[in-house]
Protein backbone atom coordinates (compact mmCIF):
# COMPACT_ATOMS: atom_id res chain seq x y z
CA UNK A 1 0.00 0.00 0.00
CA UNK A 2 2.48 2.37 0.93
CA UNK A 3 4.64 1.37 -2.39
CA UNK A 4 1.43 2.66 -4.76
CA UNK A 5 1.11 5.40 -2.90
CA UNK A 6 4.69 6.81 -3.53
CA UNK A 7 3.97 5.75 -6.69
CA UNK A 8 1.05 7.93 -7.22
CA UNK A 9 3.06 10.33 -5.58
CA UNK A 10 5.87 10.35 -8.43
CA UNK A 11 3.49 10.21 -11.03
CA UNK A 12 1.67 13.71 -9.67
CA UNK A 13 5.01 15.17 -9.76
CA UNK A 14 5.48 13.89 -13.01
CA UNK A 15 2.38 15.39 -14.19
CA UNK A 16 3.13 18.96 -12.55
CA UNK A 17 7.17 18.95 -14.09
CA UNK A 18 5.31 17.86 -17.36
CA UNK A 19 2.70 20.53 -16.87
CA UNK A 20 4.75 23.16 -16.28
CA UNK A 21 7.15 22.89 -19.42
CA UNK A 22 4.68 22.36 -21.46
CA UNK A 23 2.82 25.81 -20.11
CA UNK A 24 5.99 27.35 -19.89
CA UNK A 25 6.16 27.30 -23.84
CA UNK A 26 3.06 28.14 -24.06
CA UNK A 27 3.12 31.42 -22.52
CA UNK A 28 6.70 32.09 -24.35
CA UNK A 29 4.65 32.06 -27.17
CA UNK A 30 2.01 33.68 -25.99
CA UNK A 31 4.84 36.86 -25.28
CA UNK A 32 6.36 36.31 -28.99
CA UNK A 33 2.79 37.09 -29.84
CA UNK A 34 2.36 39.94 -27.78
CA UNK A 35 5.90 41.22 -28.66
CA UNK A 36 4.97 41.03 -32.47
CA UNK A 37 1.86 42.88 -32.01
CA UNK A 38 3.59 45.23 -30.39
CA UNK A 39 6.47 45.65 -32.29
CA UNK A 40 3.88 46.50 -35.35
CA UNK A 41 2.21 48.79 -33.01
CA UNK A 42 5.11 50.74 -31.90
CA UNK A 43 6.55 50.84 -35.70
CA UNK A 44 7.41 53.56 -37.19
CA UNK A 45 4.77 54.58 -40.30
CA UNK A 46 5.58 54.68 -43.82
CA UNK A 47 2.99 56.80 -45.94
CA UNK A 48 0.47 56.25 -43.09
CA UNK A 49 0.80 53.36 -42.30
CA UNK A 50 2.70 50.96 -40.08
CA UNK A 51 5.76 50.18 -41.66
CA UNK A 52 5.88 46.01 -41.17
CA UNK A 53 1.95 46.08 -42.64
CA UNK A 54 3.02 48.56 -45.73
CA UNK A 55 6.02 45.94 -46.49
CA UNK A 56 3.30 43.34 -46.89
CA UNK A 57 0.95 46.02 -48.36
CA UNK A 58 3.85 46.09 -50.70
CA UNK A 59 4.72 42.66 -51.28
CA UNK A 60 0.96 42.05 -51.95
CA UNK A 61 0.63 44.07 -54.68
CA UNK A 62 3.58 42.22 -56.37
CA UNK A 63 1.84 38.56 -56.01
CA UNK A 64 -1.56 40.91 -57.40
CA UNK A 65 0.67 41.83 -60.40
CA UNK A 66 1.65 38.69 -61.16
CA UNK A 67 -1.99 37.47 -61.36
CA UNK A 68 -2.45 40.57 -63.91
CA UNK A 69 -3.69 40.01 -67.48
CA UNK A 70 -4.70 42.39 -69.35
CA UNK A 71 -7.19 40.56 -71.20
CA UNK A 72 -9.35 40.39 -67.68
CA UNK A 73 -12.15 42.39 -68.54
CA UNK A 74 -14.40 44.05 -65.62
CA UNK A 75 -18.11 42.17 -65.84
CA UNK A 76 -20.10 44.49 -68.26
CA UNK A 77 -23.43 45.04 -67.70
CA UNK A 78 -26.76 46.82 -70.46
CA UNK A 79 -26.98 50.60 -70.20
CA UNK A 80 -30.65 49.87 -68.89
CA UNK A 81 -29.51 48.45 -65.58
CA UNK A 82 -27.13 51.61 -64.47
CA UNK A 83 -28.18 53.32 -61.58
CA UNK A 84 -30.27 56.37 -62.28
CA UNK A 85 -29.18 58.44 -59.03
CA UNK A 86 -25.41 57.61 -58.96
CA UNK A 87 -23.56 57.71 -55.84
CA UNK A 88 -21.11 60.58 -55.39
CA UNK A 89 -18.88 60.24 -52.53
CA UNK A 90 -15.79 62.23 -52.39
CA UNK A 91 -15.15 65.75 -53.04
CA UNK A 92 -11.57 66.71 -52.70
CA UNK A 93 -10.46 68.46 -55.35
CA UNK A 94 -13.40 70.29 -56.72
CA UNK A 95 -12.35 73.89 -55.84
CA UNK A 96 -11.25 75.50 -59.11
CA UNK A 97 -13.08 76.50 -62.30
CA UNK A 98 -14.79 73.69 -64.06
CA UNK A 99 -16.24 76.13 -67.04
CA UNK A 100 -14.87 74.55 -69.92
CA UNK A 101 -14.85 77.69 -71.33
CA UNK A 102 -11.68 78.22 -69.17
CA UNK A 103 -10.53 74.62 -67.90
CA UNK A 104 -8.10 72.96 -69.99
CA UNK A 105 -6.11 69.77 -69.71
CA UNK A 106 -2.81 69.27 -69.07
CA UNK A 107 -0.70 66.91 -70.10
CA UNK A 108 2.88 67.13 -69.08
CA UNK A 109 5.06 64.86 -71.44
CA UNK A 110 9.35 65.56 -71.70
CA UNK A 111 10.81 63.37 -74.49
CA UNK A 112 13.58 63.26 -76.69
CA UNK A 113 10.90 64.43 -79.55
CA UNK A 114 9.81 67.31 -77.15
CA UNK A 115 12.70 67.90 -74.86
CA UNK A 116 12.28 70.61 -71.79
CA UNK A 117 9.18 71.16 -70.00
CA UNK A 118 7.06 70.20 -72.47
CA UNK A 119 2.86 70.88 -71.76
CA UNK A 120 0.32 69.38 -74.13
CA UNK A 121 -2.35 71.94 -73.43
CA UNK A 122 -5.69 70.39 -74.80
CA UNK A 123 -9.72 71.20 -74.45
CA UNK A 124 -12.69 69.68 -73.95
CA UNK A 125 -13.31 69.02 -77.76
CA UNK A 126 -10.30 67.73 -78.45
CA UNK A 127 -11.06 65.03 -76.12
CA UNK A 128 -14.62 64.64 -77.46
CA UNK A 129 -12.97 64.10 -81.46
CA UNK A 130 -11.79 60.74 -79.87
CA UNK A 131 -13.70 57.77 -80.67
CA UNK A 132 -16.62 57.48 -77.92
CA UNK A 133 -16.39 54.24 -75.33
CA UNK A 134 -19.43 53.47 -72.92
CA UNK A 135 -19.21 50.91 -70.20
CA UNK A 136 -21.94 49.80 -67.56
CA UNK A 137 -19.75 48.45 -64.95
CA UNK A 138 -20.25 47.75 -60.84
CA UNK A 139 -18.63 50.81 -59.81
CA UNK A 140 -16.22 49.57 -56.29
CA UNK A 141 -15.40 51.96 -53.35
CA UNK A 142 -12.75 51.40 -51.06
CA UNK A 143 -15.75 51.15 -48.25
CA UNK A 144 -17.48 48.58 -49.37
CA UNK A 145 -20.62 49.78 -51.60
CA UNK A 146 -21.06 48.91 -55.39
CA UNK A 147 -23.33 50.54 -58.01
CA UNK A 148 -23.41 49.44 -61.59
CA UNK A 149 -23.32 53.11 -63.39
CA UNK A 150 -22.97 53.92 -66.74
CA UNK A 151 -20.34 56.35 -68.44
CA UNK A 152 -19.17 57.48 -71.52
CA UNK A 153 -15.76 58.52 -72.82
CA UNK A 154 -12.67 58.05 -74.50
CA UNK A 155 -10.10 55.29 -73.98
CA UNK A 156 -7.28 56.63 -72.22
CA UNK A 157 -5.55 54.17 -74.62
CA UNK A 158 -6.88 55.99 -77.43
CA UNK A 159 -5.89 59.29 -75.70
CA UNK A 160 -2.27 58.75 -75.75
CA UNK A 161 -2.53 57.32 -79.14
CA UNK A 162 -3.78 60.15 -80.93
CA UNK A 163 -1.50 62.34 -78.95
CA UNK A 164 1.97 60.33 -78.70
CA UNK A 165 1.67 60.36 -74.78
CA UNK A 166 3.46 57.90 -72.18
CA UNK A 167 6.36 56.79 -74.29
CA UNK A 168 9.91 57.71 -73.69
CA UNK A 169 10.40 57.94 -77.35
CA UNK A 170 7.55 60.51 -77.66
CA UNK A 171 6.51 57.77 -80.54
CA UNK A 172 2.88 56.31 -79.93
CA UNK A 173 2.59 54.14 -77.31
CA UNK A 174 2.71 50.17 -78.50
CA UNK A 175 1.16 47.72 -76.02
CA UNK A 176 3.59 45.52 -78.17
CA UNK A 177 6.53 47.08 -76.56
CA UNK A 178 6.10 47.70 -73.05
CA UNK A 179 9.66 49.04 -72.69
CA UNK A 180 8.97 52.75 -74.38
CA UNK A 181 5.98 53.14 -71.90
CA UNK A 182 6.20 54.91 -69.16
CA UNK A 183 5.00 52.94 -65.77
CA UNK A 184 2.96 55.39 -63.98
CA UNK A 185 0.36 57.90 -64.76
CA UNK A 186 -0.19 60.63 -62.49
CA UNK A 187 -3.32 62.43 -62.40
CA UNK A 188 -4.24 65.53 -60.41
CA UNK A 189 -7.12 68.16 -59.94
CA UNK A 190 -6.54 71.47 -61.16
CA UNK A 191 -6.34 72.67 -57.50
CA UNK A 192 -4.03 70.09 -57.05
CA UNK A 193 -5.89 68.95 -53.67
CA UNK A 194 -6.43 65.69 -54.82
CA UNK A 195 -3.64 63.02 -57.22
CA UNK A 196 -3.83 59.50 -58.05
CA UNK A 197 -1.00 57.33 -59.11
CA UNK A 198 -1.64 54.19 -61.26
CA UNK A 199 0.47 51.97 -63.02
CA UNK A 200 0.62 52.24 -66.76
CA UNK A 201 -0.86 48.43 -67.15
CA UNK A 202 -3.76 49.41 -66.02
CA UNK A 203 -4.52 52.73 -67.36
CA UNK A 204 -4.04 51.39 -70.84
CA UNK A 205 -6.35 48.70 -70.37
CA UNK A 206 -9.21 48.63 -72.71
CA UNK A 207 -11.84 49.80 -70.09
CA UNK A 208 -10.36 52.64 -69.14
CA UNK A 209 -11.87 55.89 -69.61
CA UNK A 210 -11.38 59.57 -69.64
CA UNK A 211 -15.38 60.06 -69.35
CA UNK A 212 -17.13 62.69 -69.60
CA UNK A 213 -20.38 61.18 -69.76
CA UNK A 214 -22.84 59.58 -67.56
CA UNK A 215 -26.13 57.89 -68.10
CA UNK A 216 -25.57 59.52 -71.51
CA UNK A 217 -25.58 62.90 -70.39
CA UNK A 218 -22.98 65.32 -69.53
CA UNK A 219 -21.26 64.84 -66.44
CA UNK A 220 -22.63 66.60 -63.75
CA UNK A 221 -20.32 68.79 -61.52
CA UNK A 222 -20.37 66.39 -58.54
CA UNK A 223 -19.25 63.29 -60.84
CA UNK A 224 -16.13 65.33 -62.39
CA UNK A 225 -17.30 67.66 -64.78
CA UNK A 226 -15.77 68.33 -67.49
CA UNK A 227 -13.62 65.19 -67.23
CA UNK A 228 -13.16 62.25 -64.67
CA UNK A 229 -11.07 58.95 -64.90
CA UNK A 230 -12.90 55.49 -64.66
CA UNK A 231 -10.86 53.20 -64.17
CA UNK A 232 -13.15 49.70 -63.78
CA UNK A 233 -10.10 47.90 -62.37
CA UNK A 234 -9.59 50.17 -59.45
CA UNK A 235 -11.16 51.23 -56.66
CA UNK A 236 -12.98 54.49 -56.53
CA UNK A 237 -10.72 56.16 -54.89
CA UNK A 238 -8.70 55.85 -58.54
CA UNK A 239 -10.91 57.43 -60.38
CA UNK A 240 -10.56 60.92 -59.65
CA UNK A 241 -12.85 63.44 -61.04
CA UNK A 242 -11.69 66.87 -62.34
CA UNK A 243 -8.90 66.04 -64.29
CA UNK A 244 -6.51 68.63 -64.33
CA UNK A 245 -2.87 67.74 -64.75
CA UNK A 246 -1.66 64.18 -65.98
CA UNK A 247 1.95 63.05 -65.98
CA UNK A 248 4.08 60.53 -67.17
CA UNK A 249 6.56 58.46 -64.88
CA UNK A 250 8.96 55.88 -64.18
CA UNK A 251 8.29 56.16 -60.25
CA UNK A 252 5.60 56.03 -58.07
CA UNK A 253 3.98 59.28 -58.64
CA UNK A 254 2.58 60.52 -55.30
CA UNK A 255 -0.87 59.19 -54.42
CA UNK A 256 -3.55 60.95 -52.05
CA UNK A 257 -4.86 57.90 -50.45
CA UNK A 258 -1.49 55.95 -50.29
CA UNK A 259 -0.36 59.19 -48.13
CA UNK A 260 -2.78 58.12 -45.79
CA UNK A 261 -2.41 54.67 -45.27
CA UNK A 262 -4.13 52.56 -48.18
CA UNK A 263 -2.20 50.15 -50.59
CA UNK A 264 -0.59 51.82 -53.52
CA UNK A 265 -2.43 49.61 -56.45
CA UNK A 266 -6.17 49.63 -54.72
CA UNK A 267 -6.69 47.09 -57.54
CA UNK A 268 -9.69 44.89 -57.86
CA UNK B 1 -2.93 4.18 -11.10
CA UNK B 2 -2.85 7.14 -13.05
CA UNK B 3 -1.48 7.28 -16.39
CA UNK B 4 -0.50 9.94 -18.66
CA UNK B 5 -1.88 9.32 -22.68
CA UNK B 6 -0.85 11.09 -25.69
CA UNK B 7 -4.08 13.33 -26.90
CA UNK B 8 -3.33 16.08 -29.26
CA UNK B 9 -0.81 15.84 -31.44
CA UNK B 10 1.83 18.61 -31.82
CA UNK B 11 0.37 20.04 -35.40
CA UNK B 12 -2.71 20.43 -34.29
CA UNK B 13 -2.15 21.97 -31.18
CA UNK B 14 0.13 24.28 -32.76
CA UNK B 15 -2.27 25.17 -35.61
CA UNK B 16 -5.18 25.55 -33.29
CA UNK B 17 -3.00 27.98 -30.76
CA UNK B 18 -1.51 30.27 -33.98
CA UNK B 19 -5.08 30.47 -35.49
CA UNK B 20 -6.84 31.65 -31.97
CA UNK B 21 -4.71 35.30 -32.26
CA UNK B 22 -5.10 35.15 -35.87
CA UNK B 23 -8.37 34.98 -36.21
CA UNK B 24 -8.67 37.42 -33.70
CA UNK B 25 -6.75 40.23 -35.94
CA UNK B 26 -8.98 39.24 -38.67
CA UNK B 27 -12.36 39.86 -36.98
CA UNK B 28 -10.78 42.99 -35.75
CA UNK B 29 -9.72 44.54 -38.87
CA UNK B 30 -12.95 43.33 -40.44
CA UNK B 31 -15.10 45.25 -38.60
CA UNK B 32 -12.61 48.43 -38.83
CA UNK B 33 -13.45 47.88 -42.60
CA UNK B 34 -17.52 46.87 -42.24
CA UNK B 35 -17.93 49.90 -40.23
CA UNK B 36 -16.91 52.14 -43.32
CA UNK B 37 -20.13 50.31 -45.14
CA UNK B 38 -22.21 48.78 -42.46
CA UNK B 39 -25.37 48.25 -44.06
CA UNK B 40 -26.32 44.56 -42.84
CA UNK B 41 -29.12 44.37 -40.22
CA UNK B 42 -31.43 41.67 -39.44
CA UNK B 43 -35.74 43.01 -39.65
CA UNK B 44 -38.99 41.11 -39.99
CA UNK B 45 -41.11 43.97 -42.32
CA UNK B 46 -40.35 47.19 -41.28
CA UNK B 47 -39.34 46.08 -38.19
CA UNK B 48 -35.99 46.50 -37.37
CA UNK B 49 -34.44 43.49 -34.93
CA UNK B 50 -30.85 44.37 -34.90
CA UNK B 51 -28.77 46.73 -36.39
CA UNK B 52 -24.88 45.67 -37.43
CA UNK B 53 -23.89 47.06 -35.39
CA UNK B 54 -25.71 49.52 -32.88
CA UNK B 55 -23.23 52.80 -32.36
CA UNK B 56 -22.29 52.03 -28.79
CA UNK B 57 -20.31 48.73 -30.27
CA UNK B 58 -18.24 50.69 -32.43
CA UNK B 59 -17.55 53.65 -29.56
CA UNK B 60 -16.37 51.24 -27.26
CA UNK B 61 -14.49 49.34 -28.90
CA UNK B 62 -12.82 52.21 -30.97
CA UNK B 63 -13.87 51.28 -34.69
CA UNK B 64 -14.42 54.53 -36.24
CA UNK B 65 -12.62 55.98 -39.39
CA UNK B 66 -10.08 53.41 -39.33
CA UNK B 67 -10.64 51.36 -42.42
CA UNK B 68 -7.27 51.96 -44.17
CA UNK B 69 -5.76 50.47 -40.56
CA UNK B 70 -8.48 47.65 -40.77
CA UNK B 71 -7.28 46.80 -44.48
CA UNK B 72 -3.63 46.71 -43.45
CA UNK B 73 -3.97 44.35 -40.65
CA UNK B 74 -6.71 42.26 -42.89
CA UNK B 75 -4.42 41.86 -45.71
CA UNK B 76 -1.13 41.46 -43.55
CA UNK B 77 -2.92 38.31 -41.74
CA UNK B 78 -4.51 36.62 -44.26
CA UNK B 79 -1.60 35.31 -44.75
CA UNK B 80 -0.93 34.05 -41.62
CA UNK B 81 -4.64 32.47 -41.64
CA UNK B 82 -4.52 30.75 -44.53
CA UNK B 83 -0.99 28.74 -44.56
CA UNK B 84 -1.84 28.29 -40.59
CA UNK B 85 -5.04 26.58 -42.06
CA UNK B 86 -3.73 24.93 -44.94
CA UNK B 87 -0.80 22.74 -42.85
CA UNK B 88 -3.53 21.87 -40.45
CA UNK B 89 -5.67 20.48 -43.65
CA UNK B 90 -2.88 18.70 -45.05
CA UNK B 91 -1.63 17.88 -41.90
CA UNK B 92 -4.78 15.91 -40.62
CA UNK B 93 -5.01 14.25 -43.88
CA UNK B 94 -1.51 13.17 -44.19
CA UNK B 95 -1.54 11.66 -40.35
CA UNK B 96 -4.32 10.21 -40.36
CA UNK B 97 -5.86 12.65 -38.11
CA UNK B 98 -9.32 13.25 -40.75
CA UNK B 99 -10.50 9.75 -38.94
CA UNK B 100 -11.28 11.14 -35.60
CA UNK B 101 -12.77 14.84 -36.97
CA UNK B 102 -14.34 13.50 -39.79
CA UNK B 103 -18.21 13.13 -39.13
CA UNK B 104 -19.46 9.74 -40.06
CA UNK B 105 -22.89 8.00 -40.16
CA UNK B 106 -23.07 7.45 -36.34
CA UNK B 107 -22.26 11.04 -35.45
CA UNK B 108 -25.31 12.33 -36.41
CA UNK B 109 -27.20 11.15 -33.79
CA UNK B 110 -24.42 10.94 -31.55
CA UNK B 111 -24.13 15.03 -31.82
CA UNK B 112 -28.10 14.63 -30.98
CA UNK B 113 -27.39 13.11 -27.90
CA UNK B 114 -24.88 15.17 -26.67
CA UNK B 115 -26.67 18.00 -27.30
CA UNK B 116 -29.55 16.83 -24.87
CA UNK B 117 -26.97 15.62 -22.58
CA UNK B 118 -25.47 19.68 -22.74
CA UNK B 119 -28.87 20.89 -22.25
CA UNK B 120 -29.25 18.86 -19.59
CA UNK B 121 -32.18 17.11 -21.02
CA UNK B 122 -30.66 13.46 -21.24
CA UNK B 123 -28.60 12.19 -18.32
CA UNK B 124 -27.35 9.65 -20.78
CA UNK B 125 -23.11 9.54 -20.12
CA UNK B 126 -21.11 10.82 -23.36
CA UNK B 127 -19.05 8.51 -25.82
CA UNK B 128 -15.57 8.34 -24.46
CA UNK B 129 -13.36 8.84 -27.05
CA UNK B 130 -11.49 12.16 -28.60
CA UNK B 131 -14.32 13.55 -30.56
CA UNK B 132 -17.74 13.09 -29.92
CA UNK B 133 -20.49 13.04 -32.62
CA UNK B 134 -20.86 17.12 -32.03
CA UNK B 135 -17.10 17.68 -31.76
CA UNK B 136 -16.88 15.86 -35.39
CA UNK B 137 -19.47 18.09 -37.09
CA UNK B 138 -18.22 21.19 -35.30
CA UNK B 139 -14.69 21.10 -35.76
CA UNK B 140 -15.59 19.80 -39.38
CA UNK B 141 -17.73 22.51 -40.21
CA UNK B 142 -15.27 25.08 -39.04
CA UNK B 143 -13.07 24.22 -41.69
CA UNK B 144 -15.21 23.96 -44.44
CA UNK B 145 -16.48 27.76 -43.20
CA UNK B 146 -12.31 28.90 -42.91
CA UNK B 147 -12.33 27.71 -46.48
CA UNK B 148 -15.24 29.67 -47.80
CA UNK B 149 -13.84 32.72 -45.64
CA UNK B 150 -10.98 32.60 -48.00
CA UNK B 151 -12.80 31.83 -51.13
CA UNK B 152 -15.38 35.08 -50.01
CA UNK B 153 -12.38 36.85 -48.85
CA UNK B 154 -10.80 36.60 -52.19
CA UNK B 155 -13.82 37.62 -54.56
CA UNK B 156 -13.95 40.67 -52.57
CA UNK B 157 -10.52 41.17 -52.46
CA UNK B 158 -9.68 41.34 -56.24
CA UNK B 159 -13.37 40.60 -57.68
CA UNK B 160 -11.56 41.32 -61.34
CA UNK B 161 -8.31 39.12 -61.56
CA UNK B 162 -10.54 36.13 -59.67
CA UNK B 163 -13.72 37.31 -60.94
CA UNK B 164 -14.94 32.99 -61.26
CA UNK B 165 -14.56 33.07 -58.32
CA UNK B 166 -17.01 35.97 -57.34
CA UNK B 167 -19.05 34.78 -60.14
CA UNK B 168 -19.58 31.04 -58.16
CA UNK B 169 -20.19 33.22 -54.60
CA UNK B 170 -23.37 34.61 -56.63
CA UNK B 171 -21.41 38.51 -57.15
CA UNK B 172 -19.69 40.85 -54.98
CA UNK B 173 -22.27 41.69 -52.88
CA UNK B 174 -23.29 38.57 -52.24
CA UNK B 175 -19.48 37.32 -51.23
CA UNK B 176 -19.22 39.95 -49.18
CA UNK B 177 -22.84 38.90 -47.09
CA UNK B 178 -21.27 35.44 -47.16
CA UNK B 179 -17.89 36.91 -45.42
CA UNK B 180 -19.62 38.59 -43.23
CA UNK B 181 -22.20 36.05 -42.00
CA UNK B 182 -19.19 33.37 -41.50
CA UNK B 183 -17.43 36.06 -39.29
CA UNK B 184 -20.42 36.10 -37.01
CA UNK B 185 -20.34 32.39 -37.64
CA UNK B 186 -16.79 32.30 -35.77
CA UNK B 187 -17.75 34.66 -32.82
CA UNK B 188 -20.86 31.86 -31.97
CA UNK B 189 -18.57 29.23 -32.42
CA UNK B 190 -16.26 30.53 -30.34
CA UNK B 191 -18.42 31.48 -27.35
CA UNK B 192 -20.42 27.92 -27.50
CA UNK B 193 -16.48 26.44 -27.80
CA UNK B 194 -15.52 28.60 -24.53
CA UNK B 195 -18.14 27.15 -22.61
CA UNK B 196 -17.94 23.66 -23.81
CA UNK B 197 -14.27 23.94 -22.49
CA UNK B 198 -15.07 25.01 -18.80
CA UNK B 199 -17.64 22.39 -18.82
CA UNK B 200 -15.30 20.13 -19.71
CA UNK B 201 -12.77 20.66 -17.34
CA UNK B 202 -8.59 21.11 -16.26
CA UNK B 203 -7.60 17.89 -17.75
CA UNK B 204 -9.10 18.69 -21.69
CA UNK B 205 -8.18 22.11 -21.43
CA UNK B 206 -4.38 21.04 -20.23
CA UNK B 207 -4.58 18.15 -23.22
CA UNK B 208 -4.95 21.28 -25.59
CA UNK B 209 -1.61 22.49 -24.66
CA UNK B 210 0.43 19.76 -23.79
CA UNK B 211 -0.68 16.97 -25.48
CA UNK B 212 -1.70 14.71 -23.22
CA UNK B 213 -4.29 13.65 -20.96
CA UNK B 214 -3.98 12.18 -17.25
CA UNK B 215 -6.11 9.19 -17.02
CA UNK B 216 -7.21 7.79 -13.85
CA UNK B 217 -8.02 4.19 -12.56
CA UNK B 218 -11.99 5.17 -13.08
CA UNK B 219 -11.40 5.72 -16.98
CA UNK B 220 -9.34 2.96 -17.16
CA UNK B 221 -11.76 0.60 -16.30
CA UNK B 222 -14.16 2.24 -18.72
CA UNK B 223 -11.95 2.10 -21.77
CA UNK B 224 -10.78 -1.42 -20.80
CA UNK B 225 -14.36 -2.32 -20.84
CA UNK B 226 -16.45 -0.26 -23.25
CA UNK B 227 -18.96 -2.82 -24.05
CA UNK B 228 -19.73 -3.13 -19.81
CA UNK B 229 -23.23 -1.34 -19.16
CA UNK B 230 -22.62 1.60 -16.50
CA UNK B 231 -24.62 -0.20 -13.98
CA UNK B 232 -21.51 -2.41 -13.91
CA UNK B 233 -19.20 -0.27 -13.16
CA UNK B 234 -20.68 1.63 -10.78
CA UNK B 235 -20.16 -1.50 -9.03
CA UNK B 236 -16.39 -1.67 -9.58
CA UNK B 237 -16.14 2.10 -8.82
CA UNK B 238 -17.71 1.05 -5.16
CA UNK B 239 -15.31 -1.28 -5.01
CA UNK B 240 -12.19 0.56 -5.60
CA UNK B 241 -13.27 3.70 -3.17
CA UNK B 242 -9.92 3.69 -1.62
CA UNK B 243 -8.28 4.22 -4.90
CA UNK B 244 -10.91 7.07 -5.72
CA UNK B 245 -9.64 9.03 -2.58
CA UNK B 246 -6.16 9.42 -3.70
CA UNK B 247 -7.44 10.84 -6.84
CA UNK B 248 -7.78 14.67 -6.60
CA UNK B 249 -11.62 15.92 -7.24
CA UNK B 250 -10.65 17.32 -10.70
CA UNK B 251 -10.16 13.85 -11.79
CA UNK B 252 -13.22 12.68 -10.40
CA UNK B 253 -15.07 15.30 -12.40
CA UNK B 254 -13.56 14.45 -15.91
CA UNK B 255 -14.91 11.18 -15.54
CA UNK B 256 -18.02 12.71 -16.35
CA UNK B 257 -16.40 15.54 -18.35
CA UNK B 258 -17.99 16.18 -22.05
CA UNK B 259 -14.05 16.05 -23.51
CA UNK B 260 -14.61 19.22 -25.68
Amino acid sequence: MKEKLTEEQLMNKKIRKKSLISFGVFFLLISVAIGVWMWVRNSEKSDGQYKPLRTVLNTNEKVNNFFFSENDLVKTYSKSEGAKNVRANGYYGNKGSHDTSVWRLRVLHSNPKNPGDSVLILCLNDILQIPKQEECFNFKCVEGWSQISFWGGCRFFDFISKYNLGTHSGNAPDKNNPEDLYKYVSLETPDGAYYVGIDMKSMIHSQTLLAYEMNEKQLPDNQGYPLRLIIPLKYGIKNLKWIGTIRFSDTRPKDYWFERGYDYDAAL
Amino acid sequence: MKKIIPKHPFVIRWTHWVNFPVLAVMIWSGLLIYWANDIYKISLGDFLVFKFFPDPVYKSLNVEHRLSEGMAYHFTFMWLFMLNGLFYILYTIFSGEWRYLLPNKKSFKEAWQVLLHDLFISRKPLPEKKFNGAQQIAYTAIIIMGIFSVLSGIAIYKPVQWQTVTFLLGGYESARIIHFILTIGYVLFFLVHIMQVIRAGWNNFRAMVTGWEVVGSLKQLAVESPQESKPFQKEKITESKTEIEKITPENIADENSTEQ
